[in-house]
């Protein structure tokens, strides 16, 4: 069975890009843990590679664009590219994101070039430029030879051919994201090509190099071909009711809607799948007046769906999205999984009575209204935390465990504004207080103002000043940190940052 | 005769609701609350609670939150996580709606039904009507409220005095602990006066009526 690979490289930064609306030709890299993930062709030009440290990457290309990594993100843009496969042909093997396999559409489009050129031109009508196209007898040939196909272009190994055309490859073509120094130990062997690792016996192989080195080399025999596990694509499963005549409140809306989300929910069970985000739409007069995204910890009931459509209708008539009467109201599965998955645990998950509270504050408020509090590391108290919408996976968070020199000790602030507030420090002459660049300063704080709701007044005590050099390899600021506490007895953690003091938090 | 029996039984199981009731009222189960704050101030299920402290607070919220139960935090953009955590409050447990707005009483009351206590900083001034309205919504879901401000008709009404902060001086040291009063004042009685540790020096809290040691700024 011949098999055809699609390869769009570098997708991890195609992917983010396109998220931002930002052009390919900018040099840009993804980034996990400070290494580089991948990066586009433009940054490779400025001698940015694969595992570089965000420190070196940007030595040599200052105007990097730094993305993070977000799996999630990956998955979702290439799930477009998937789908319109699936209208070319059925049965895509969805291999990672950016790489999916397909069985070789052959003579239907008049030879394999010819499918390779309809293919690459459907990929490339989504938006996404650089695509590369391989044919070969199985999987790991073709992934190889849509690797070494020139943009937008097709490379086809002839039947047969796949153990002559994997002989010439260098045994890098091996190297997995997995580390498991495969590579590196063929090299310092001596085998540089995989010609070399064909001629060493098939049981050793195994046995020395793992399984998958002894699956290439059962390849390069002509063997190993696997089928390709393809998907099912994605059934029809949206829910959809127009009203005729328009409706004008939200309840008669919920009213006669209920059928159809109990048919959504229904057809979704009858795959045994449960929908965990949902996007409803709701078109009034005919066109599209408000559309949201709802997530779910658990799954959507047909209560739930028509729940999170009262809420939003609600929502929408006060914010005065929807003027007109409503004529049409869609369900589409975001996310579907099977219902297995989904099967209750032995001691329960997250409340199911505290969700559907937290629910209905997101349907007052938006999706971002309501947040959880998380820790990160960092040296501002403002740093040190995040808030991430409910629901959400939290991402790019700061590891904690590193040092964080520069950070306050305990105990911390009882507030952190999220905008520091503008304050004042005047010496016992009335001057304002500066911090000179070695740290020396111009007086002793006497008297001072956290904001302009607070009063002035006498500083009681004071600690500091402790400077901190945020981000100096890119001209970040210098600032000093400073304790004070008021003759009241409050407590407040004001910063000079070279011309100006802020209120950063309070230790009310 | 029969007419009399039946008046009686009515009678009876009036005076028994009465009873009930009253029990109903007196028998509101008390929150968890932090060792060290428990001498200070206990929060009842169903009442609402003014303090003028985010610390306090904060400290006020540990307490149920480590027992399990799940609280939420209304109109208070400037949330210290990290204070938080290190009293005590199980962030996972924790929902914040930092910028409510106009809806900060829908917020509250939809959070009230899943939330053993509510910490709310109510934007302006609130009216007795709201306050009754919550208070009953209070009751019936058995939680409590907190609220960083006035609040009409509050059981109890928490402030903190005399706050002292330790281990900082005149351009040394840094703060470590602070030592203060916490005044609760119940209805018209005069009010009862605690001396405590917030935060103590292991960033807890503790009662101030023996010496904790603070660390001298070496």
């Amino acid at each position: 069975m011949r098999t055809l690979v699609v390869w769009c490289p570098d997708w991890p930064v195609v992917a983010a890009l396109a998220e931002r609306d930002l052009p390919g030709h900018l040099p840009a890299a993804v980034f996990a843990a400070n290494l580089v993930q991948a990066c586009n062709g433009a940054a490779r030009e400025f001698g940015v590679r694969r595992g570089m440290r965000r420190r070196d990457a940007q030595a040599r290309c200052a105007e990097l664009l730094v993305l993070d990594q977000v799996p999630e993100r990956e998955a979702r843009a290439f799930e477009r590219v998937l789908a319109a496969l699936e209208e070319l042909r059925p049965g895509v093997a969805p291999l990672r994101p950016g790489l999916a396999a397909l069985r070789s559409p052959g003579r239907f489009y008049g030879g394999e070039p010819e499918a390779g050129a309809v293919i690459a031109e459907c990929v490339v009508g989504l938006g996404i430029r650089d695509v590369r196209i391989g044919v070969a007898d199985e999987l790991f040939t073709a992934e190889q030879a849509a690797r070494l196909a020139p943009l937008q272009e097709t490379c086809v190994v002839p039947p047969g051919e796949s153990g002559m055309f994997l002989r010439t490859l260098p045994v890098e073509v091996l190297d997995e994201a997995d580390g498991s120094g495969t590579v590196s130990l063929l090299r310092r062997l001596g085998l540089t090509t995989l010609g070399d690792l064909a001629q060493l016996p098939t049981g050793s192989v195994g046995a020395r190099f793992g399984s998958r080195a002894a699956w290439v080399h059962r390849v390069l025999h002509g063997g190993g071909a696997r089928p390709l596990s393809t998907r099912t694509p994605p059934p029809e499963l949206v829910g959809q009711v127009d009203f005729e005549p328009p409706l004008e409140s939200a309840e008669a809306v919920c009213f006669s809607a209920r059928r159809t989300a109990e048919r959504f929910v229904a057809g979704l069970a009858e795959r045994q799948l449960v929908c965990t985000e949902l996007l409803v739409g709701v078109e009034a007069d005919g066109a599209l007046a408000s559309e949201r995204r709802w997530l779910h910890p658990r799954w959507f009931t047909a209560a739930d769906v028509i729940d999170r459509l009262h809420w939003q209708l609600v929502g929408s008539l006060r914010v005065g999205d929807i003027r007109a009467a409503v004529t049409r109201v869609r369900f589409t599965p975001e996310t579907v999984v099977p219902e297995a998955d989904h099967a209750d645990g032995l001691w329960g998950g997250t409340d199911a009575r505290v969700e559907r509270g937290i629910a209905r504050v997101q349907g007052m408020l938006g999706h971002e209204a309501v947040v959880a509090p998380v820790l990160q590391g960092g040296r501002s108290p403002a740093d040190r935390q995040a808030m991430v919408p409910w629901g959400e996976r939290p991402a790019g968070l700061r590891p904690r465990e590193l040092p964080w020199p520069g950070s306050i000790p305990p105990p911390a602030p009882a507030r952190v504004f999220p905008a520091p507030w503008a304050a004042g420090v005047l010496d016992a002459a009335g001057r304002p207080v500066a911090v000179l660049d070695r740290g020396s300063m111009t007086g002793e704080p006497a008297r001072f103002r956290p904001g302009a709701a607070e009063g002035w007044q006498p500083v009681a005590a004071w600690a500091g000043p402790w400077p901190v050099d945020e981000r100096w390899w890119e001209g970040g600021r210098r600032l000093v940190r400073f304790q004070m506490v008021g003759v009241d007895g409050r407590a407040w953690l004001v910063t000079f940052d070279g011309s100006a003091w802020v209120t950063e938090a309070a230790y009310d | 005769m029969a007419t009399a029996l039946l008046t009686r039984t009515a009678e009876i199981d009036r005076l028994r609701e009465r009873m009930r009731r009253l029990e109903d009222c007196q028998a509101r189960p008390e929150l968890a609350a932090l060792p060290g704050l428990a001498r200070a101030v206990r929060l009842r299920a169903g009442g609402s609670y003014e303090v003028d402290g985010a610390c306090l607070a904060l400290a006020l919220l540990a307490g149920p939150s480590r027992a399990g139960a799940w609280c939420a935090v209304v109109g208070m953009p400037d949330f210290g996580v990290e204070a938080a955590a290190e009293l005590g409050v199980v962030l996972e447990r924790t929902i914040l709606v930092p910028e409510p707005g106009e809806s900060w009483l829908e917020a509250t009351a939809a959070l009230v039904d899943v939330a053993a206590l509510v910490l709310v900083r109510p934007p302006g001034r609130v009216s007795e009507s709201t306050a009754g309205r919550l208070a009953a919504r209070l009751r019936k879901r058995g939680a409590a409220l907190v609220s960083l401000g006035p609040w009409p008709r509050a059981e109890a009404s928490v402030r903190l005095a005399e706050p002292r902060w330790e281990g900082i001086g005149r351009g040394e040291g840094q703060l470590r602990a602070r030592r203060l009063t916490v005044e609760v004042r119940r209805g018209a009685a005069p009010p009862r006066r605690t001396d405590l540790w917030l935060p103590s020096p292991d960033s807890d809290v503790a009662p101030a009526g023996r010496p904790v040691a603070v660390r001298e700024v070496g």
